[in-house]
């Protein structure tokens, strides 16, 4: 069943990552983007119905539902014609890394965790959601500089081209820190409180965890208008691609 | 009796004729009802009458009448088919000037709707504005702006959103800074100031749009209370300089020269947070959207292409559908005049029954032949086969 689940799930976001590229095909890539998100939580749902315990504790396995977040962070408010760069951004990505994740056997069952099931569920799904926020945080700034600067340049095609207004990515990447950041919040105080109790030191994954937080703290402290906020936001994304992509593996052994 | 379409537009006759023969609705109107069974659709591109069943000729020295001159070698003259494809254009916004414009729609509209029509007009305009909404709903081409003014609040509008409870500051109270103004106010900006060298100039037109009139000397001051700034004076030097923009605003500034010479300082466009669009950057802004319209157009003519089909396919119908009518008429009489010798003879259970059946009978034996004359319509034979079913079941007194 899983592996029956985890192809309908790639094809969709692999339709969605080309599809996105023409806006005549951006309906079509809207489709691939939710019929593939429901494939992949069928394949959750199966790999959590066929687990002794919390199914994705290892680095593949978190990378999958990671990847889940950050679809499903993209739906709320991606499937617009003018967000279609939006999902030009994320859907390569999603289906890059769900390949990447398949690869590591995070779309396996049968997987265990010597952890509790509400430890892992608070923290690793806690964290990995803030992940897939400020993922998508990263997209809309991202967004954001390229259409300043379109617009600083005076491009004849800006109304053509047209992505959403800046005021509008400004918005919506506040939004998205603010709903990501106490998500961080939690699930790192759950990892710091396990930690504590079983005395293990600070490793390298959880210190940049730690920076990503700060960071993120500073961006809603100081709130930066403009470039500047969009910067912070992007650099914030390197500390996650940081802590998932290279730093993780030692985490989860 | 044919659809037919005389007019002209700015395809054909300059504007020297076109406003002669230009009239405004009333007149339109009483020019259709003097026709018949017509529909003149005037503008300032075009005047066109739409007959269905009067004759061209009188309808031409009627327009000639209008104009004062003949017009037999300017006016088209298109019949049927390519006489509503024109119509389903010129509501697509396809033959204007600036194609997609939506304007054309709502005159097309009220042209309709000031006169009464026959089935065949009727049916003609009502199609033309269903093509003219679906254009604009399944295609691009009414979305970018097709002026400078409108183009510079698309602008705005791409910086601030909604523009809602934006303020705009206007510098000179000339025509082009009053129309940007007014597009800026149609998208929900406020104009919160109106700077003039001279005062009272500039106090008429911050009336007419609630704002305040100030000095020329005083612009950069207020620039901390606006998020745009229009500027259109005829001043030979610059009006505002980068250095008088305060370094630190709460949003973006956004500003709009549209004079020549410029008003601002080009060094404005390297401030942090402030954008800055020449009449050139607009203008280019406006070929480039032009350019996606004239793409959409293409998609456009299919749709308009679609619903010539079904017009023709409507039209044709129209011949087989009478003899249709009159064959069904006479079956059913034949079937009436045979159950009404059964009188007496059945009772009323029987009566029922048999009025069913037979009635079922009647419908699946005159069903093929209904559908094969709707086909022969389609496929232009439908007046030889309507002719056969009439002379066939002795229907030519009911023709």
């Amino acid at each position: 069943v899983v592996e029956a689940l985890f192809w309908p799930a790639l094809l969709g976001y692999g339709e969605a990552a080309f599809a996105y590229a023409s806006p005549r095909t951006s309906r079509a890539a809207t489709w691939g983007v939710r019929l593939g998100w429901l494939a992949q939580t069928a394949l959750l749902i199966a790999q959590a119905a066929n687990a002794d315990g919390f199914p994705w504790s290892s680095w593949a396995g978190s990378l999958n539902l990671f990847v889940w977040f950050v679809v499903g962070a993209y739906l709320i408010w991606g499937c617009r014609p003018r967000f279609r760069l939006l999902g030009l951004a994320v859907m390569p990505l999603a289906a890059g890394l769900f390949v990447v994740a398949r690869i590591g056997g995070g779309t396996d069952t049968g997987s265990s965790s010597a952890y509790g099931n509400v430890f892992l569920v608070v923290h690793v799904g806690f964290v990995l959601a803030a992940f897939a926020g400020f993922t998508l945080a990263a997209a809309l700034a991202g967004l954001y500089l390229w259409e300043e600067r379109r617009l600083k340049r005076r491009a004849a095609d800006i109304l053509r081209l047209r992505l959403p207004p800046l005021a509008t990515l400004e918005r919506l990447e506040w939004r998205t820190v603010i709903v990501s950041l106490p998500l961080l919040t939690v699930g790192l105080a759950a990892g710091i409180v396990r930690q504590h109790e079983r005395g293990g030191s600070l490793d390298a994954l959880e210190a940049v965890t730690l920076a990503t937080w700060v960071v993120y703290a500073v961006f809603l402290g100081l709130r930066p208008s403009g470039r500047r906020a969009a910067y912070l936001a992007i650099g914030g994304f390197a500390l996650v691609i940081l802590a998932r992509l290279v730093l993780a593996g030692s985490h989860f052994t | 009796m044919t659809l037919e379409l005389i007019g002209l537009s700015h395809h054909v006759a300059p504007v020297e004729l076109r406003e002669r023969v230009t009239l405004d609705l009333d007149a339109a109107s009483a020019l259709a009802g003097q026709l018949g069974d017509s529909v003149v659709l005037s503008t300032c591109n075009r005047t066109e009458l739409y007959l269905f069943g009067v004759d061209g000729d009188d309808a031409l020295a009627a327009l000639e009448g209008v104009a004062g001159e003949p017009l037999a070698g300017v006016v088209y003259r298109l019949h049927e088919d390519d006489a509503a494809q024109h119509l389903f254009r010129v509501a697509a916004g396809l033959d204007s000037l600036v194609p997609g414009e939506g304007e054309i729609l709502g005159q097309v509209r009220a042209a309709y709707e000031a006169v009464e029509t026959g089935p065949v007009l009727d049916r003609v305009f009502r199609q033309a504005l269903g093509v003219g909404k679906r254009v604009r709903t399944e295609t691009a081409i009414g979305e970018s702006p097709a002026s400078v003014s409108s183009a510079a609040a698309a602008l705005a509008a791409q910086v601030f959103g909604d523009l809602e409870g934006r303020h705009v500051m206007l510098i000179g109270a000339g025509r082009i800074g009053e129309l940007a103004a007014s597009n800026l106010v149609s998208r929900g900006a406020q104009i919160a100031y109106v700077a003039n060298r001279t005062v009272e100039t500039a106090r008429d037109l911050a009336h007419r749009f609630g704002g305040e009139a100030i000095a020329l000397d005083d612009v950069a001051a207020k620039l901390g209370e606006v998020d745009v700034v229009v500027s259109s004076t005829s001043a030979p030097e610059v009006v505002l300089a980068a250095s008088d923009v305060p370094a630190k605003h709460r949003t973006p500034l956004f500003f709009i020269d549209i004079a020549v010479p410029r008003d601002l300082d080009a060094g404005i466009a390297r401030l942090d947070g402030c954008f800055l669009y020449d009449i050139d950057d607009l203008e280019a802004v406006v070929a480039d959207t032009l350019n996606g319209r004239r793409a959409e157009a293409t998609r456009a003519e299919q749709l308009v292409e679609e619903e010539v089909e079904r017009y023709r396919a409507w039209r044709a119908s129209l011949d087989v559908v009478p003899a249709i009518a009159s064959l069904r008429a006479r079956a059913e009489e034949i079937r009436n005049a045979e159950l009404a010798k059964l009188k007496g003879r059945v009772s009323d259970d029987e009566r029922r029954t048999i009025e069913s059946v037979t009635s079922q009978i009647l419908n699946k034996l005159l069903h093929l032949p209904t559908v094969r004359m709707k086909e022969a319509a389609v496929s232009a034979d439908g007046a030889a086969y309507a002719d056969a079913v009439r002379h066939l079941f002795g229907l030519e007194d009911e023709k």
